[in-house]
């Protein structure tokens, strides 16, 4: 069987979780033997190059040796890169500079591939919250990728969030192949209230025009069905997991201090992460324990506004704030940490705990995630809970057996999680998709594990 | 000749309240669910039980006779949320066919932590015994059957004749638990082992369809019952009584098993009841029965792993034994009780870890989400205990 999926980011490009999903899922894919082909939209600002390029794996080792923890043994994948802008939490004037990096690209001669404008594709105008061009470079890569529709076969496609929807929707419709929409996150967990009517638009549209759903959550899944009007019998619930083989680090473990304990939040700073309610729960810790630092990993459009609140409560020198971490930092930071604590008002799913889970940090996450489905060997409390959520912290941070108890029932337990698992539960979907459609019978893997 | 020896265990823990580090009065314990789940056990199990018990009992004009163990927390709390209960119990004890055994007051894991605690708590439970029902057990149960060597000499030594014992097979290897056994160097301790096979086929798989026996009828019983002549003497059916009503609701047909089956049994002219005290008076032990390791009756593996199995467990037991002293020396008899209450294997078993995904028997009756807030919990309540020691 082979898959064309639709992603938007990739390692080692990556803002957040999803490119991290979308990578795990791929390798899973490659291991049980299905081949895919993944399109991107390629990152401004790297070599010049085709409109289109198709990297081979060995391309893509060469993306990833900044980062050595991501293998590429990926002997099914192709990847696909196209040039479009698809980076939504970036600043506008980031977004601009991008821009202005393309242009160049595109004006120093580049062929112009050819595309026509693809008028079934059907984007709203403008977009409030993310800056206007989002959209159209949304609807560009679409476009773009409907003219991939002659150059590849495949059996069926799978678009990754809704920046990739209208991509899909032109590429399905323009091929006959059916459609399998992944969510990863919907506008009311970026949003809350507030929500994106265009981007919300996009997404229902995806949904509907969908053959099939995949939420990472029961969570997930229930927003579509009530916000989004998608029957619950066309959803799928496939968790994300963590990759196999991670490697715990072994070293020594790192401290600011002698005697101070460390409480990590790492994830974009952001209302849909509850930073505010973080920051309740350190003035409520630290009203009972001396000897604590919170540590808040990240960046997002609350940073200011945390740094600012902290100040406010009077928790500023005990509240840092290092910014967005990669690669080996975000691990020094994971072996720094005595906990992790991930207070989403709304998470989807949530794969950072299952990273800081198997570093060997014991974990505290919102009962809003949809990893609180998934996992036994964590504490949990609401978001909104802050009184619960520090009385949580003071007992992991006083009480050493309930952190080596957490630490080794939890490790264990995540061990458990496999991408291979999970793209299983995806092949499941496309062959029940595909023998729904009497005229393309479902292939059999290619060479199953 | 068999005999069946039947043996219930009554007992609620009381479940603490959610304490958070936040909190510092002295109330640790959650009134209202303890006062529910009394009022709904008894009413499912407790009061229907006795009565078709004390039924019986006039029925067979005594040759149908029962044990049970009721430990102190429960009688505490059916005094004090279901008095009705009480005069049932009352009735009971009354009829002259019915054995109190005796144990920890607290149901306590004292053994494991503490002697003198342990015998203090042991004797305490004798007074409440023979303070409500007018006689003095002569047999000792430990908490969940908690035993080994050292227990049987200890227990021994306070003047008990009489020690039930969990029928496990790596203890018993090819002997059978229908015979009585003694503790090696003491002839005169009688040790009554718990036929787990027959007993768990009442407790466990009465209502389970997919067992080859079911439905379990009280003739069928009765003939394994029989069976036992030849090879051995005595049916031990220890199990909880919650067992009737409650583990196996009413509609499982549990009671009308239960009513049918002294007639059955007294179908085979020479299987009758008996009580743990009169088997041991009937019978000499028929071998010496070594157990140098803790056994218990809980779970598969038939250890303390459900009590002892992980950092949190030992480490809040450890911390809570180590106050002995000081509670002891404060002389505050409110501080005494609840260090006692805080000392019930229930809380302990919260916190087990073994099995918490698949969902099992150890999430009854749980008031926790998952042993880790089980632990916190009582450990905020610990913390408060300890600072007013201070």
């Amino acid at each position: 069987m082979k898959i064309l999926m639709l992603g938007w980011e990739f390692p080692p490009y990556i803002s957040g979780g999803l490119g991290t999903a979308c990578y795990g899922l791929t390798k899973g894919m490659s291991q049980i033997g299905a081949q895919v082909l993944f399109v991107l939209p390629r990152p401004a600002g790297g070599q010049g190059g085709s409109r289109i390029q198709i990297l081979s794996p060995s391309d893509l080792q060469a993306i990833n040796a900044a980062s050595a923890d991501i293998p590429a043994d990926m002997p099914n994948v192709t990847i696909k890169a196209v040039d479009a802008l698809l980076q939504p939490y970036t600043g506008q004037a980031q977004h601009a500079r991008h821009l202005a990096d393309l242009q160049a690209i595109h004006q120093a001669g580049q062929p112009a591939g050819g595309h026509q404008p693809a008028d079934f594709v059907d984007l709203p105008p403008s977009a409030v919250h993310y800056h206007g061009d989002l959209l159209k470079e949304v609807r560009r890569y679409a476009q773009l990728v409907a003219n991939l529709a002659g150059e590849h076969s495949f059996d069926i496609i799978h678009a990754h969030d809704w920046m990739t929807y209208p991509a899909g929707i032109a590429l399905a419709r323009a091929t006959q192949k059916p459609l399998v929409v992944h969510i990863h996150s919907t506008e009311f967990d970026r949003s809350g209230k507030h929500v994106n009517q265009a981007v919300y638009d996009i997404e229902r549209q995806g949904m509907h025009a969908a053959d099939h759903v995949i939420a990472v959550s029961h969570l997930t899944k229930s927003i579509c069905t009530a916000r989004y009007g998608i029957p619950a019998d066309k959803i799928e619930v496939v968790y994300n997991a963590i990759l196999n083989g991670y490697q715990p680090l072994n070293g020594q473990r790192v401290t600011i201090a002698k005697g101070e304990k460390i409480v990590l939040f790492l994830g974009r700073i952001t209302m849909q992460k509850g930073p505010e309610y973080f920051l309740a729960a350190a003035k409520k810790v630290l009203g009972v324990m001396e000897n604590v630092k919170f540590i808040m990993a990240g960046s997002g459009d609350m940073t200011r506004r945390s740094i600012e609140l902290a100040a406010a409560m009077g928790i500023g020198h005990k509240v840092l704030f290092p910014g967005f971490l990669r690669g080996q930092d975000v691990e020094k930071v994971y072996r720094m940490a005595d906990l992790y604590v991930m207070p989403s008002v709304s998470e989807p799913f949530g794969i950072a705990p299952l990273e800081a889970m198997s570093n060997d940090v014991p974990v505290i996450i919102s009962k809003q995630s949809g990893v609180s489905e998934l996992l036994t060997h964590v504490l949990s409390v609401d978001f909104w809970d802050i009184d619960e959520m520090a009385n949580k912290i003071v007992a992991v941070l006083r009480h050493p057996p309930l952190q080596a108890t957490l630490r080794q029932h939890g490790s264990f337990e995540v061990r458990k999680l496999s991408w291979q698992d999970s793209a299983q539960q995806c092949i499941r979907v496309y062959q029940s998709v595909l023998s729904a459609r009497p005229n393309s019978p479902a292939e059999p893997l290619a060479n199953p594990a | 000749m068999a005999s069946v020896c039947f043996y219930f265990q009554v007992h609620q823990p009381y479940r603490l309240r959610r304490y958070t580090i936040f909190d510092s009065d002295a109330d640790y314990f959650d009134e209202y669910h303890n006062k529910q789940i009394i009022h709904k056990v008894a009413e499912k199990c407790y009061l229907p039980a006795n009565k078709l018990i004390l039924d019986l009992i006039r029925k067979y004009e005594g040759r149908f006779k029962v044990a049970y163990s009721c430990t102190g927390v429960l009688i505490e709390q059916l005094e004090q949320y279901a008095p009705e209960v009480m005069s049932t119990f009352y009735a009971l004890a009354d009829t002259g066919s019915v054995e109190f055994l005796a144990e920890t007051y607290y149901h306590s894991l004292a053994f494991l932590h503490s002697r003198k605690e342990f015998a203090e708590q042991v004797s305490l439970h004798c007074d409440l015994i023979e303070h409500h029902f007018k006689q003095r057990p002569s047999v000792f149960r430990n908490t969940e059957l908690i035993y080994n060597n050292d227990l049987a000499a200890f227990v021994a030594q306070m003047g008990y004749r009489g020690i039930l014992v969990e029928g496990a097979d790596h203890i018993l290897g090819y002997r059978s638990p229908n015979f009585l056994y003694h503790p090696p160097g003491n002839p005169n301790t009688t040790l009554l082992l718990k036929n787990y096979r027959l007993s768990d086929d009442i407790a466990f798989r009465f209502s389970q369809r997919s067992w080859a026996e079911w439905p379990l009828t009280s003739e069928k019983f009765a003939d394994w019952v029989h069976q036992v002549n030849g090879n051995g003497y005595t049916v031990n059916l220890f199990m909880d009584y919650e067992t009737f009503g409650e583990h196996q609701w009413a509609d499982t047909g549990i009671f009308t098993f239960l009513e049918h089956l002294p007639e059955r049994i007294f179908d085979h002219p020479d299987d009758d009841f008996k009580t743990p005290s009169e088997l041991v008076q009937t019978h000499q032990p028929s071998g010496e029965l070594d157990v140098p390791y803790m056994i218990s009756w809980a779970d598969t593996e038939r250890d303390l792993s459900a009590w002892l199995g992980n950092a949190m467990q030992s480490n809040a037991l450890y911390e809570l034994y180590r106050l002995e002293q000081q509670v002891k020396d404060s002389h505050d008899d409110d501080i005494l009780r609840d260090w006692r209450k805080l000392q019930t294997s229930d809380h302990f078993y919260y916190m087990c870890t073994k099995y918490f995904a698949d969902g099992d028997v150890h999430k009854y009756f749980n008031p926790y989400e998952s042993p880790y807030d089980s632990y916190i919990n009582f450990m905020n309540v610990l913390d408060n205990l300890r600072a007013r020691l201070r």
